[in-house]
């Protein structure tokens, strides 16, 4: 037992450094002592996304980092070319879901430390799986899934009757990315730093070729590959379609795009580059790797104890030519509609859509005419095309609190045009709909509100 | 109006710590607290493209349809009926699959209806440029409806999918004209044989 205490404090050795004494950089509420490191290790719950490159630094950094609760989920399994960065694994792990031998490798060698692995899509969890985790970091490669996950943290998100964000419900987080040489970490704490939707033009467009060219005329080893994949995958397997996850699939591609580059003369059509162009991938390098999760990790480690002054709010790191970093401050969309405010409207439970409809035209913030409804994934009402008009209509009479699933309060956002006479354009708005008179207001049925 | 609408997201650098505290000491106290309905994700893709549905406005020759019903936007069908051209009479099925970040990606749009067409290969992908190289996310559904609705109208020799129809029109535009006729009434052109959709 002594020889553990011991073994405890010389490890935590440098981060009581960071967390056992004041600072001038500290935040305005950081209240250094043991109580907060043992409050580290004892009530914050990280969620890492993703056990590939970044997920196997950032575990292996997190665990290090004195937090002790820690959840991975990954729906992939590992595989031989994943060797060479994503340190964690072995060549007899191939073929093993990525997120269970992350979780024992860094058990193994980090002593206290507890990982929960989750061998599963990030869709197959419910939101409330997500709810349960202080912060979210992210380590991923696609921006559909960062898009999905920031979706459904900001949805946790609400805001009080000021448009003030409510920090109780804020989820932070963390999200690494890199390709080659490059790399970004960002800070996203929703409604007061932007969100993955606020600059998702960050991202740059996935090329795409044209449909002709690759037909007719290839001319690079990418020609010859999204050949394959587009246009002879269908060709040969009439009505099955492609599955980017499945390996005989990118062999079958991978094989037919030689086959194509032997007929033109192109040279360069490998199996990595194959699955980078199918899977819009650049491979990643391992000291990338490294340098971002490092960034990230220590990020979670500013939120969640206070020691420091959070990154604000995007670092880009680029070793193409020598090495930049870079910090840039965004600014977030206020109209955003994923971790804007919206506007708040309060209704009596009687008042049907047909009403609601003319509200939103009559209320000085808004001015939508002609509006069409949504709800959490379900259209209300559609003023077109009219094979959907005459599908919602019937909607109309009925109370919003009724096709609300008799929430108290949600989101409904609301598409129709604004503005007067020339001015008026299309446009989509959120609002926090309030309904009068009803109790039972519970800080989680506003989840899922983006 | 509070003050922390002013300050920087420095306020919260401390804080954090207290509130997941608090948390995770509900967490425990309210073990297993079901009952709550399934809560469905909405993808900013979904709402923009709710947008572009809702301001549909088609042509005469152009319709939609949902087979998923008035909830699933992100799939439907558009049929075409061109009212001119080689293509006069026909009707022609296109599917779209949307992604979760449109429009920041272009819908995936294929041809279901056989078709004999230089741009159209016969498995249904389609050779029009805003669905691939000159996709921008200020596009919308009804430019790419627009844009299908034109290959009919002008089908082009320049970009071929199906390389014999494309030199058939380029070099014998009396022989094009009747081999579509053929295979929209149902029957072979060469070797591939067309299912009637007229
Ligand atoms: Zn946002």
């Amino acid at each position: 037992m002594a020889d553990a205490t011991t073994q405890q404090s010389s490890r935590s050795r440098d981060l009581d450094k960071l967390l056992l004494r004041p600072g001038h950089l500290v935040g305005p509420a950081f209240e250094p002592g043991t109580e907060l490191r043992d409050d580290l290790q004892k009530y914050v719950r990280i969620l890492v996304v993703g056990a590939g490159g970044l997920g196997c630094e950032l575990l292996k950094d997190l665990a290090l980092s004195g937090f002790k609760n820690l959840e991975v989920i990954d729906m992939d399994r590992i595989e031989v070319s994943n060797l060479n960065r994503q340190f964690l694994f072995r060549l007899e792990d191939v073929g093993k879901p990525k997120a269970e031998v992350a979780a024992k490798r860094v058990m193994e060698r980090v002593s206290g430390v507890n990982i929960v692995p989750h061998f599963c899509r990030i869709e197959d969890k419910e939101l409330e799986f997500y709810s349960e985790f202080s912060i979210i970091v992210l380590g991923l490669d696609s921006i559909e899934a960062r898009s999905y996950i920031n979706a459904v943290a900001c949805g946790f998100l609400e805001y009080d009757s000021n448009d003030n964000p409510q920090e109780q419900t804020m989820k932070p987080m963390v999200d690494g990315g890199t390709e080659g040489f490059k790399g970004h970490a960002r800070v996203i704490l929703p409604g007061m730093t932007p969100c993955f939707e606020c600059t998702i033009w960050l991202f740059p467009p996935q090329v795409k070729f044209p449909l002709c060219t690759l037909a007719e005329t290839p001319r690079t080893a990418a020609h010859c590959i999204e050949y394959a994949h587009l246009i002879k995958w269908d060709e040969v397997h009439s009505g099955k379609s492609f599955d980017p996850d499945n390996p005989e699939h990118m062999q079958w591609v991978y094989l037919e795009a030689a086959k194509r580059a032997e007929l033109f003369g192109i040279p360069g059509v490998t199996y990595s580059l194959t699955q980078g162009v199918v899977k819009n991938i650049i491979p990643a390098i391992a000291s990338t790797n490294a340098i971002i999760s490092a960034a990230c990790a220590l990020e979670t480690l500013k939120i969640a104890s206070g020691c420091s002054k959070t990154l604000s709010n995007y670092l880009t790191y680029n070793g193409v030519e020598g090495l930049h970093t870079k910090v840039t401050e965004f600014v977030k969309d206020k109209d955003c509609l994923v971790c804007g405010p919206g506007i708040l409207i309060e209704l009596d439970t009687s008042v049907t859509l047909k009403m609601f409809i003319d509200l939103v035209e009559d209320h000085p913030k808004l001015l939508v005419s002609g509006a069409s409804v949504t709800h959490r994934g379900k259209n209300l009402y559609m003023q077109a095309p009219p094979v959907l008009e005459e599908m919602t209509r019937s909607n109309l009479s009925l109370p919003l609190f009724e096709l609300m699933d008799k929430f108290p309060k949600g989101v409904v956002h609301v598409t129709g045009t604004a503005g007067k006479g020339d001015n008026r354009q299309s446009c989509l708005r959120k609002l926090r709909v309030a309904f009068k008179g009803v109790d039972g207001i519970t800080d989680t049925d506003m989840a899922g509100g983006a | 109006m509070r003050d922390f609408y002013v300050l920087q997201s420095d306020r919260y650098t401390g804080i954090m710590i207290k509130l997941f505290k608090v948390k995770e000491k509900q967490r425990e106290l309210a073990e297993n607290s079901n009952g709550k309905p399934p809560v469905k994700k909405q993808s900013a893709g979904e709402l923009r493209l709710h947008k572009d549905i809702s301001e549909l406005n088609l042509p005469k020759t152009c319709s939609i349809s949902f087979p998923n019903g008035k909830d699933d936007l992100m799939n439907f069908e558009v049929t075409i009926r061109p009212d001119d051209g080689y293509y006069l009479g026909g009707t022609f099925t296109f599917t779209f699959q949307i992604s979760s970040i449109y429009p920041h990606e272009a819908p995936k749009v294929k041809c279901k209806t056989k078709v004999y067409h230089p741009n159209i290969d016969l498995d249904g992908n389609v050779c029009l440029n805003i669905l691939r190289e000159d996709w921008k996310p200020v596009l919308n559904i009804n430019t790419i409806i627009y844009g299908l609705y034109h290959l009919f109208t002008e089908p082009n020799h320049e970009d071929p999918l199906n390389r014999e129809a494309a030199a058939v029109l380029r070099d014998n535009p009396k022989m094009f004209e009747s081999n579509v006729r053929r295979a929209m009434a149902g029957g072979y052109v060469g070797q591939t044989f067309f299912t009637r959709c007229i």
